[in-house]
């Protein structure tokens, strides 16, 4: 062996020792954490999560950055012109899926955890579906902490009461129920769209409805064709659930559109189940839930990550860190608050609410599909032009030019049509 | 003979390191971004392969760069209309030799002061809608206060209105500042004009359209040169007051610029916008300053 091979040797051990064992060494100095959790319900589980860690580490500062804007919009810009400018966070929040793949790993700004993972036993207690989307090639790159669904119907119970109604099952069934809504004076449908994204987030949880489980993963991989007349359909639906829709919708976000189903002016939305984090946090526990229409038994996921930036400045109390958010504790506080459910499955399911236990056992028994508009089915750029594209037709609502403009991106994106 | 050589050399040597970083730090990166725009980079990685035009004839065939490109045609006119009217009239109603001038002066000219992130978002609240919740707010409760409220309007979330709501506080903003450069023009210009044209009996609107707006002629060059290239870059007002706004009713290309670079990684794209925006700039400020470097001498 020469004198080279001995080095790497020695580095590799000592990476490996200390990706192991940094907790020996009493931890001290500060740790930068990047997210953009500062609506409701998020931030508190932030919070709960940082008291984890000052109490297991008091001498390490916390330093909590995060970039206001739903779905990460502005958070990943930031994040951007910081990794590019080798100037990483310690440690920040990523969706698992194509977008911690696609845009980090694959182009080497991270460092791979498959240790850590080993270490830790997360290999055992996290189910295959979630560790696939955090892997590439044969390593695991981020550390999941929780596993949200995005394709829930919200709606107010004593509003569907009052008015003798049944959450719908069916997109035609949904319709008959905005109108008897819309003839009570009551909105039937809520959202907020001035971020950009929420549109697309309604249109994803219609194409999943309108294709099906696997359709709908083809529409990514090419399996499906974007012409497919059941895009059409769902166009279609698209286009009518925005009639039904509250007037101001382009001047709210998507949590301040849900005032109206708090205050009872309002009746269902469509959104991910972050929105059970914010009526929670609004002390609103009485909502009502159901899977989007046409959509029950597929599980629609997406999942907030964290890794380890290669050059990061704390390394050792990132991965004090990454093992607090891994662990029971950590997961059990955070998906308390935030609405989500923990990715490990050996954690105590009765210290949730009721959403959320209903939730783990849909994530058990459903078909898992990767969430686009939050980052796990398609690339960054794709996903920005399938944004830009359902939020044009919001205000213009051309069926065959918006198809064909799907068609167009798809193409563009390397998914030949 | 000697001694000017020395005095040439040593003025060189205390210009060239501002000579050097310019060059470097702005025509450097004008230079790179210019190249970027001609390559395939649309990844975090770059991707340094020549494709010649191809980023700018996809672009004009976007149909969000389309409504962008119309967006601040319209701004732009608007803008300038807007911001020159007012700031002239102010500038002659305060040249009328009023009461507290300095008082009425300073106030026309604060809003200059404030950055456009500040002014965005206190018109988002101000021509904000309301929902039903709220009950009106800003402006529409103004109006429905003093009984004029069937002009109560959706504002800049109305897609029909959109960016033209924009430059309404681009206009309170800006306005003030084009008010000082008129008024500091009228002052230059000496009393005897307008009071031999008084002895020869001409009103005062004749007095300002015969002597005084003639004369201002290049003060009114300067302010559209300044008020365009602000219109054109326009981002951080449009950022904090509305964002893109439904179906891009209000985006502009510089937002645009941001969004595809950094948050779809098409840094290719987004050097051709910001090309794009610097050519549509220069088409208006190089033959100005062609034109005050000849009679400035």
């Amino acid at each position: 062996m020469n004198r080279n091979k001995w080095v790497s040797l020695i580095v590799s051990l000592l990476l490996v020792f200390s990706l192991s064992f940094p907790a020996f060494a009493q931890l001290k100095g500060e740790i930068e954490i990047f997210s953009w959790w500062t609506a409701g319900g998020e931030a508190e589980g932030l919070q709960a999560l940082f008291d984890i860690y000052t109490k297991k580490y008091p001498d390490v500062k916390v330093i909590n950055a995060t970039v206001a804007g739903g779905a990460g919009t502005n958070a990943k810009a930031v994040l951007k012109t910081r990794m590019l400018g080798g100037d990483p966070p310690d440690t920040f929040q990523v969706h698992a899926g194509k977008e911690l793949t696609d845009t980090w790993v694959k182009t080497g700004f991270m460092e791979p955890l498959t240790d850590l993972f080993k270490s830790e036993g997360w290999l055992k207690v996290m189910p295959k579906g979630i560790l696939d989307i955090v892997s590439y090639r044969g390593n695991y790159w981020s550390v999941p902490v929780n596993i949200h669904r995005a394709n829930v119907l919200w709606y107010n119970k004593k509003v569907f009461k009052d008015n003798g109604l049944t959450p719908p099952k069916t997109f035609d069934e949904f319709f008959k129920v905005a109108d008897a809504l819309k003839a009570k004076g009551v909105i039937p449908f809520v959202l907020g769209t001035k971020d950009g994204w929420e549109a697309a987030h309604v249109f994803e949880t219609i194409l999943i409805a309108k294709l099906g489980a696997e359709g709908y993963k083809g529409l990514w991989t090419g399996k499906t064709k974007w012409s497919n007349p059941k895009v059409t359909e769902a166009l279609e639906i698209l286009k009518k659930l925005f009639t039904y829709i509250n007037p101001d919708h382009s001047a709210a976000t998507w949590d301040e559109a849900y005032q109206y189903i708090i205050s009872g002016k309002g009746a269902m939305s469509i959104m991910g189940d972050w929105a059970a984090g914010y009526f929670f946090s609004k002390g609103y526990p009485d909502f009502g839930w159901a899977p989007v229409p046409e959509t029950a038994g597929v599980f629609d996921a997406l999942s907030d990550s964290f890794g380890l930036p290669k050059g990061c400045k704390n390394r050792d109390n990132v991965i004090a860190f990454l093992r607090v958010l891994g662990s029971k504790e950590g997961q059990e506080a955070f998906n308390i608050k935030k609405g989500s459910i923990p990715a490990r499955t050996d954690i105590n399911k009765n210290l949730f609410p009721e959403y959320q236990k209903s939730c783990m056992e849909d994530w058990m028994k459903d078909t898992i599909v990767p969430s686009v508009i939050h980052g796990a089915a398609a690339a960054e750029g794709w996903v920005t032009e399938f944004k830009d594209v359902i939020s044009l037709f919001i205000a213009r609502p051309d069926i065959s030019t918006t198809q064909k403009a799907l068609i167009q991106i798809a193409n563009r994106a390397g998914v030949k049509q | 003979m000697r001694k000017i050589k020395e005095e040439r050399i040593l003025s060189f040597l205390f210009i060239a390191p501002s000579i050097v970083l310019i060059s470097v730090f702005v025509y450097g990166f004008i230079i790179w971004t210019g190249w970027i725009s001609l390559t395939n980079w649309r990844d975090v990685f770059p991707d340094f392969s020549f494709v010649g035009l191809r980023n700018y004839i996809d672009l004009f065939q976007n149909l969000r760069f389309q409504i962008d490109f119309k967006n601040i045609m319209v701004f732009t006119v608007l803008f300038l209309l807007s911001s020159i009217f007012i700031g002239l009239l102010l500038a002659i109603l305060l040249d009328r030799k009023i009461r507290y001038e300095n008082i009425f002066r300073s106030i026309y000219l604060f809003p200059m002061a404030i950055s456009f992130i500040v002014t965005g978002v206190v018109w988002r609240w101000l021509l904000n809608p309301g929902t039903e919740a709220s009950g009106s707010l800003g402006i529409n409760m103004l109006l429905e206060q003093i009984g004029l409220g069937f002009l109560k309007s959706k504002w800049y979330t109305d897609p029909s209105i959109g960016i033209k709501a924009v430059v309404i506080a681009a206009v309170w903003q800006m306005s003030g500042y084009v008010m000082a450069m008129y008024l500091a023009g009228i002052r230059s210009i000496p009393g005897e004009l307008s009071e031999a044209a008084q002895v020869d009996g001409a009103s005062i609107w004749q007095i300002y359209r015969y002597i005084i707006l003639p004369l201002l002629r290049p003060v009114t060059l300067g302010a559209v040169i300044i008020l365009t290239h602000i219109s054109l870059k326009i981002f951080d007002l449009v950022v904090a007051m509305t964002g893109a706004g439904i179906g891009f009713s209000c985006d502009v290309p510089a937002l645009f610029m941001y969004d595809t670079t950094f948050r779809g990684n098409f840094f290719a794209q987004g050097a051709a916008i910001a090309t794009i925006l610097l050519i549509s700039i220069a088409i208006i400020i190089v033959p100005y300053l062609r034109y005050s470097l000849k009679s400035g001498g």
